[in-house]
């Protein structure tokens, strides 16, 4: 009987223990090109992401048309003409979480592996980031850089400002434990 | 064994719930939350017109529009007149996002020496995701004052004589990232018309579409079928095919049409040139967008 009990308590502290899954909460991805006539700059606020620290294993998804820009109209042709995001609502990465230390709190440089899916093309990329844990919170940054012809986004000859090869995304978020 | 019975009920119980665990996809996770919303459908039209008329689109908040339209001559006046290119009438206009919603715009035209002034609000905007709405519908009214001198000596020509009233509910759906069709019916109201016989109140129906070829060139077209029109006149419907070319802040609109006016007034009814005869004039709308 003793034993029956211990060996379902173990099991169920396992099932568990695969629930160690924290959700951004808050934060923002956004997305700078250095372009000669006019910078670009876009943030969005609507970041979805799951980190399972017990799987090693991470996610996130963001709505295209969440990127929020200072010109209106520039947003519309980001939607419309590039992205096409009625057709391809969402950027996503999926992967795992590698060189992640649960000894420590303190901030640690981590990497993410995986799929990376924009416009909807896919590819394998390895992205440097950060994670540190503040009390019952995990914060994730990460700067990396994205090539805008990877993902047979089409930039037009005939536009009057015109966009740089490679965008500077950045990402700040904060989880909390599900 | 009754305990045996327990472990392996418990035990099944954990391992099922622990795989159904391992098969959460993370990301189909997220893609389930993100179904839950609804998105505003974008760029039904690129301009705030189709060609002559306007288009259900108003400019966001804040962002001021400068519009030039041309309408130059008939192209089967001939090689004299370098198929028209010699004459031409101009619409200057400016047009202003008050809200996301409400755009308000001025304009003067050469031909008719009319000033207009419009409201435009998009009451309904087309959605799509978890709660779809169909279409768009925009409301649109516009005054115009036409400046021209009064060279009949025997009636007098007030300023009430002088204007006409447009009113426009413009239903639009995106039907693809292609194609985009709008339907608009039209009031207009003269406050003068030109004999007894001529009614002040003039119904009409107006059909118009995008279809976008490229990301950055479409094929226009635009009809206004007349259901009332101005007796004393021998007007035709306003017909107008064109293609669109966009470049950033800019919209090119290029277009062959037998009106020469570019306010609704004087487009839907007063249209006198027969396109089916040849009497068609080649014009071009330009748009230049300012972030205030």
């Amino acid at each position: 009987m003793k034993f029956t009990y211990t060996l379902s308590a173990i099991l169920l502290c396992t099932s568990l223990g695969l629930a160690q899954k924290f959700k951004a909460s808050d934060g923002t991805a956004s997305f700078y090109s250095d372009a000669p006539m006019e910078d670009i700059e876009a943030v969005s606020e609507s970041v979805n992401s799951i980190i399972d620290l017990e799987k090693k294993e991470l996610a996130f998804l963001i709505p295209i048309n969440s990127f929020q820009f200072d010109k209106k109209l520039m947003q519309e042709h980001f939607n419309e003409n590039y992205m096409e995001s009625e057709k391809y609502p969402n950027a996503s990465f999926k992967g795992s979480l590698i060189g992640y230390n649960s000894g420590t709190r303190a901030t640690q440089n981590v990497k993410a592996k995986g799929e990376m899916t924009i416009h909807g093309v896919k590819r394998n990329i390895s992205v440097d980031g950060t994670l540190e844990t503040k009390g019952e919170k995990l914060i994730l940054k990460s700067k990396f850089q994205i090539s805008v012809a990877d993902y047979d986004v089409e930039i037009p000859q005939v536009v009057f400002y015109n966009i740089a090869e490679t965008v500077d995304v950045t990402l700040e978020l904060t989880y909390e434990q599900l | 064994m009754n305990n045996f019975r327990k472990f392996f009920a418990i035990t099944l119980v954990v391992l099922v719930s622990s795989t159904s665990h391992a098969q959460d996809d993370l990301l189909s996770l997220l893609e389930q939350e993100e179904g839950d919303k609804t998105h505003l459908t974008e760029a039904t039209f690129k301009a705030t017109r189709i060609i002559n008329g306007h288009s259900i689109e108003v400019r966001s908040a804040k962002v001021l529009q400068f519009i030039i339209s041309h309408r130059f001559g008939r192209v089967n006046t001939g090689g004299n007149e370098l198929w028209g290119l010699d004459e031409s009438t101009i619409r200057i206009g400016l047009e202003y996002g008050v809200t996301d919603r409400f755009d308000i715009g001025i304009g003067r035209s050469s031909f008719g020496k009319n000033f207009d002034g419009f409201l435009k609000y998009k009451l309904l905007a087309q959605k799509y995701g978890a709660n779809p709405f169909p279409f768009t519908l925009t409301a649109f009214t516009s005054t115009t004052v036409s400046g021209l001198e009064n060279n009949n000596p025997e009636r007098d020509l007030d300023f009430k004589h002088r204007v006409s009233y447009t009113g426009q509910l413009m239903i639009a759906r995106k039907f693809s990232d292609k194609l985009s069709l709008q339907f608009t019916p039209t009031y207009i109201h003269r406050n003068l018309v030109p004999t007894e016989e001529d009614t002040n109140d003039l119904l009409s129906l107006g059909f118009g579409g995008r279809l976008k070829l490229t990301q950055r060139f479409a094929i226009l077209g635009e009809y206004f079928y007349q259901v009332d029109d101005i007796e004393s006149l021998n007007t035709f419907n306003a017909l107008a095919l064109g293609v669109e070319i966009e470049t950033g802040g800019h919209v090119f609109q290029l277009s062959f049409t037998n009106s020469r006016a570019m306010i609704e007034t004087g487009f839907i009814n007063e249209t006198a040139d027969d396109f089916s005869a040849g009497d068609i004039r080649f014009g071009f709308n330009i748009s230049r967008v300012f972030q205030l």
